[in-house]
């Protein structure tokens, strides 16, 4: 990156670290963090979703849907999620295809499982094989969000459904009294009630999400721990300008500490959140604030 | 092959013993069902070892995070804020990294980088984290009048924490503690996918499930094994844990309310 550094063998100490920081495989490492990011900030609002439906359906009188939903977050809940993570992957993937495959080939005779291979048609690919590179990683890295807010989602759900029972029960009677009906009292009174029920398990489950994203490394995206692993290892000098031994410690040090820094923030954020979303409330911290504020 | 056979030859598979090829090819259920479940006994290990350790440690821990000296209180809260603020997956990377690397000036630490020691150890350590929080949240909530009546009585020093702290500590944190040994089970299925290099094939239930799925590009057999097996295990850690808290709170008055029989209410 800098002119210095054209021949990096007879550089030492800083000017060599600065030119060894800034190769073309660091800035793929610096942009993974961006990655990591980017799923956080899909992730989250796509799970609440999953998680939200999720909890309208656990609390339906309609059986069969509210069993679904209960199941839904039971089974989530009861599998380690790296199970589901590594689960979801080939199976949404052969799902997809097995969907398009359908469509687009109706007129296929040969059976899609043969042996121990899954054989679609050559247009029901996904991504098809003549797209380019970038389809590929994009494909790959929305399965990922997918899987991630299908596990997520469950346990989001179980909050909900918890913090929707939570909100007291006389609101909801007041609302019927008033003649509205059980979509108005749903939409009107119970969920703009229930989020102050919801935050403090909706935050540990933020943590949560944010302490499972290296997971990513395992769904095939090349995330934080995919570098931190290629770069941290041996390098000899038949292979690269900058040799060193063995760095995976320094570089999982890194990571230890991008995390550390990251649910810090979080929790701070948290906590204003909380402090914002008590204002007014019939609780004993809103309670406290109308207290101090008068 | 009849599966008796099969389960004779590869139930204890992951430990070494018994068949040492794994199957190849043509994959009967039964082969996949006894394989997941010899891994399992990895499962099972890792987490019954760290909770049964961490479980004292998270007792000191929380003490000592709870106590007025801040020579004690601060590296605590530190010890907890690292490893409850990290991924447990990053942890067992960078572990196994420095135990590599600590390896090669001191064979002491050979064991640490294979996973029965090495991984233990991380998890140990991870849960005595998350269990030492749980335990200062509820050592921060025993009730106040449990204390003055054992200051009333003159109970002090070691007896005031065997006989009332303690035991109240543990009845408060309970149901949060019995939910971070489920996850901790969970967590176990990570060791072989981060770092720990799995020997002659002896992994644990996900690195065979993994490996089934691999071989047959299809997972919608072993995964659900898989899964089966660990809804079963957190049944069972829900049942011990259910006894354990229905003795733990047997003291207080039950919620059950005890009706008159039928009979006497007919004698009425």
């Amino acid at each position: 990156m800098f002119s210095y550094c054209t021949d990096p063998s007879t550089l030492e100490g800083f000017s060599w670290l600065s030119c060894y920081l800034t190769t073309g495989k660091h800035m793929g490492f610096y942009a993974s963090f961006l990655t990591v990011i980017v799923l956080l900030l899909i992730t989250a609002p796509v799970a609440l979703m999953f998680g939200f439906a999720g909890a309208a359906a656990a609390r339906s009188r309609f059986l069969p849907l509210s069993l679904l939903g209960k199941t839904y977050t039971a089974i989530v809940r009861g599998v380690p999620d790296i199970a589901f993570f590594m689960f979801f992957v080939i199976a949404l993937d052969q799902a997809f295809e097995y969907l398009r495959h359908k469509v687009k080939c109706p007129d296929w005779s040969e059976p899609i499982r043969q042996g121990s291979d899954f054989v679609v048609c050559t247009q029901a690919k996904l991504p098809l094989s003549t797209s380019p590179q970038w389809m590929h990683e994009a494909y790959g890295f929305s399965l990922a969000v997918l899987t991630f807010a299908i596990v997520f989602g469950a346990f989001a759900a179980n909050v909900l459904y918890g913090a929707m029972r939570a909100v007291p029960r006389a609101q909801l009677e007041t609302a019927e009294a008033y003649g509205m009906n059980q979509r108005q009292t749903f939409w009107r009174i119970l969920v703009p009630q229930m989020w102050i029920y919801a935050l403090p398990g909706l935050s540990n489950l933020w943590m949560i999400l944010v302490k499972a994203t290296p997971l990513l490394f395992l769904l095939g995206v090349e995330d934080i721990v995919y570098w931190a692993k290629e770069l941290g290892g041996l390098k000899t000098a038949r292979f690269t300008e900058y040799p060193h031994g063995n760095w995976h410690a320094i570089y999982f040090f890194a990571l230890l500490v991008f995390y550390l820094m990251l649910t810090s923030i979080s929790e701070r954020v948290f906590k204003r959140i909380s402090r914002r979303l008590s204002h007014g409330q019939a609780t004993a911290a809103g309670e406290a604030q109308r207290k101090a504020a008068q | 092959m009849s599966c008796l056979q099969t389960v004779q030859d590869y139930a204890l598979r992951s430990l070494g013993i018994g068949e040492r090829l794994l199957p190849r090819e043509d994959f009967t259920l039964c082969e996949q069902v006894t394989l997941i479940g010899s891994g399992m006994i990895w499962n099972i290990y890792f987490g019954l070892i760290a909770i049964v350790f961490g479980f004292f440690a998270a007792t000191g821990m929380a003490l000592a995070k709870n106590s007025q000296n801040a020579w004690l209180r601060k590296p605590a809260e530190f010890f907890i804020y690292v490893f409850r603020g990290s991924p447990l997956f990053i942890q067992m990377f960078f572990a196994y990294a420095v135990f590599v690397v600590l390896k090669q000036s001191f064979p002491f630490f050979a064991p640490f980088t294979s996973a029965w020691l090495g991984a233990t150890l991380v998890l140990f350590l991870n849960t005595t984290a998350y269990t030492a929080e749980i335990f200062y949240g509820a050592l921060q909530s025993i009730p106040k009048g449990d204390l003055e009546a054992a200051d009333a009585y003159g109970i002090t020093g070691r007896t005031r924490f065997t006989r009332i702290v303690w035991p109240s500590m543990l009845r408060l944190a309970w149901p949060a503690y019995t939910n971070e040994a489920i996850f901790l089970f969970h967590a176990t299925a990570l060791v072989f996918f981060s770092g720990f290099p799995v020997w002659a094939q002896r992994g644990d239930a996900l690195y065979y499930a993994s490996y089934f799925a691999d071989k047959t590009f299809n997972p919608f057999i072993p995964y659900p094994i898989l899964a089966g097996f660990f809804i079963l295990l957190t049944l069972v850690v829900i049942t011990i844990f259910g006894t354990i808290g229905k003795r733990l709170n047997r003291h207080l008055p039950q919620a059950v309310i005890r009706r008159p029989g039928f009979m006497r209410t007919m004698m009425r």
